[in-house]
């Protein structure tokens, strides 16, 4: 009996988790019809999103593009196939690098700072009196970064494909082993990428910018304890944030492919 | 970039700067007059029966009954741990009672009916940490509450803005940040974001904690002044007796949970119980010299 009262709270747990998850989530979406009134607080957070992060998330794209172009190019260079280099970097970062890369590092960034903020902001009473001066805080906190995200992450994420996709074409180019002018891999590149695909690649970063958010807030909901909660929420966003996002990409490739 | 503040002077622009920045809802008021707002407050009257709340096996609330009369200065003191603040947060539905009523102007707290119409009233708390918003300017944070519920045209707020700003002494301070403030005027912010909702009940949680002896001294005046200004039901929950017994109409002492004694200042300070006696003549904040 003593084995299964660990197994059952941590049972109890993941339900009371998976359960206010799915609550807050429903508040959330109720809230989006108030976005009209919550305009300034909406760019304010796509700017922190969005405009904020594209630098880092260009460079990361960039060399993520230059890696992928140079260690698969070099193995294609051995067969003399490595014209299709620029079809195999497209499509890798249109489909998964992009989306996939953008997203942890917009949870890194984004996410926990979020899980930071709002974490403090309960700790220090901040919440209460955000509900004192009836103001629901799932309104006036979560729903503005929610729509924030679901927008600027595929924004954040349609730049990180293109650079990308330049930062492989670059090193196909320069690089002796590989070889392969600019033009032939842009055309190669463009022949097999369709349309469908960039738009999956936008819808997958669409919905793992909606667990950024999702998970920054709740988790920032959830802190208690002083300094080190926050520090502790911080971490927890991370974390499930990153597992999320590998759970929801497996699942969503399975049906989108 | 985004910030609430730019000024609104009537133009074309002036206006479409005034609806992205407080959204495109057809509430928002035109001209001077303000919707709900009612300028004068009126205190309520509040009864708190057999309250009880536990957390697992640790019962912090037992049985508490208080009745605080419409526009009383009411102070609840004693040891840290003994759930003041803790009750403060019941009145306000922060926290849900285990068992028992908080009934405000006649009506159950608890009962989704009881505010509305004549029954309705406001009620605000200033926190032991100021909980000021970081993000927003004094400003800002005192308007936060107008702007969100857009009852008052954009002008208006300002002049309510100013006035409440000037009730504190704090005229003129709208465009600093909360982080450029100093405990006592973050305390004196807090307070003037609370009276912008024109409440007609006020609570305080701690106002003195980490404030000096003279900064404790100025924000008395403070309140002191808002006692005469303006009519509300105001409580404090304070372990700073000189604080509490100065402002208050009448006092509650709790230990271990309960109410162990109830009066006047002067009643409290005569109080036989050895643990009400303890508590204001013995501690370093205590009264000296009139225990013997």
């Amino acid at each position: 009996m003593q084995i299964l009262k660990p197994i059952g709270n941590s049972v109890l747990y993941v339900g009371q988790t998976v359960g206010e998850m799915i609550a807050l989530l429903c508040e959330m979406l109720y809230f989006f019809k108030e976005a009209p009134r919550n305009l300034t607080s909406i760019f304010r957070q796509m700017s922190i999103v969005g405009i904020e992060t594209l630098p880092i998330a260009m460079l990361v794209a960039l060399f993520v593009g230059m890696v992928l172009s140079v260690q698969t190019g070099s193995e294609l260079a051995l067969y003399g196939t490595q014209e299709a280099i620029g079809a195999i970097v497209g499509l890798s970062m249109v489909k998964e690098l992009g989306p996939v890369m953008t997203s942890l590092l917009v949870a890194g960034r984004v996410g926990s700072s979020m899980a930071a903020e709002i974490g403090a902001m309960q700790v220090y009473e901040e919440i209460d009196a955000l509900k004192t001066l009836e103001i629901n805080p799932v309104r006036y906190l979560a729903m503005p970064r929610l729509i924030a995200c679901l927008f600027a992450v595929p924004a954040l994420v349609a730049f990180a494909m293109v650079v990308g996709i330049i930062g492989g074409g670059i090193v196909a180019e320069v690089n002796p082993k590989i070889d392969v002018p600019f033009n032939v891999y842009y055309e190669n590149m463009t022949r097999a990428i369709n349309y469908k695909d960039i738009v999956k690649g936008l819808f997958k970063a669409m919905v793992f910018g909606g667990i950024i958010a999702h998970v920054g807030c709740y988790v920032g909901f959830k802190t208690s304890g002083g300094a080190r909660g926050i520090g502790e929420s911080t971490t927890r966003s991370v974390v499930l944030s990153f597992l999320l996002i590998m759970i929801a990409n497996y699942l969503l490739t399975r049906f989108m492919i | 970039m985004f910030s609430d503040d730019k000024s609104n002077d009537g133009s074309f622009l002036g206006n479409f700067w005034a609806k992205v920045a407080h959204g495109f809802s057809p509430a928002i008021i035109e001209g001077e007059t303000c919707q709900i707002y009612h300028e004068g407050s009126n205190g309520v009257s509040i009864e708190i029966e057999k309250l009880n709340k536990s957390f697992g096996d640790h019962h912090v609330l037992k049985d508490i009954d208080l009745s605080i009369k419409p526009g009383e200065t009411f102070s609840i003191i004693g040891p840290s741990g003994t759930g003041k603040s803790l009750l403060l947060k019941h009145i306000v539905k922060l926290i849900e009672a285990d068992s028992g009523r908080i009934i405000i102007n006649g009506h159950d707290i608890e009962d989704p009916e009881a505010r509305n119409g004549s029954s309705d009233f406001r009620y605000s708390m200033v926190f032991q940490s100021s909980a000021l918003f970081n993000s927003l300017t004094v400003g800002e944070n005192v308007g936060l509450w107008l702007r969100e519920k857009r009852i008052c045209a954009e002008v208006r707020i300002r002049r309510i803005i100013q006035e409440k700003l000037r009730l504190v002494g704090l005229e003129g301070k709208e465009e600093l940040r909360t982080s450029e403030l100093s405990g006592g005027m973050k305390k004196r912010v807090a307070i003037a974001r609370s009276l912008a909702m024109n409440p007609d009940l006020i609570l305080y949680d701690e106002p003195t904690a980490e404030l000096d002896p003279v900064t404790s001294d100025e924000l008395a005046r403070v309140i002191m002044s808002l006692k005469d200004k303006v009519k509300l039901t105001t409580i404090i929950v304070s372990h700073d007796l000189n604080f509490a017994l100065y402002l208050s109409d009448r006092v509650a002492m709790m230990h271990d949970g309960k109410v162990i004694a109830l009066g006047t200042p002067e009643e409290i300070k005569k109080s036989q119980n050895p643990i009400v006696r303890n508590f204001i003549y013995t501690t370093t904040k205590g009264i000296q010299g009139e225990g013997d």
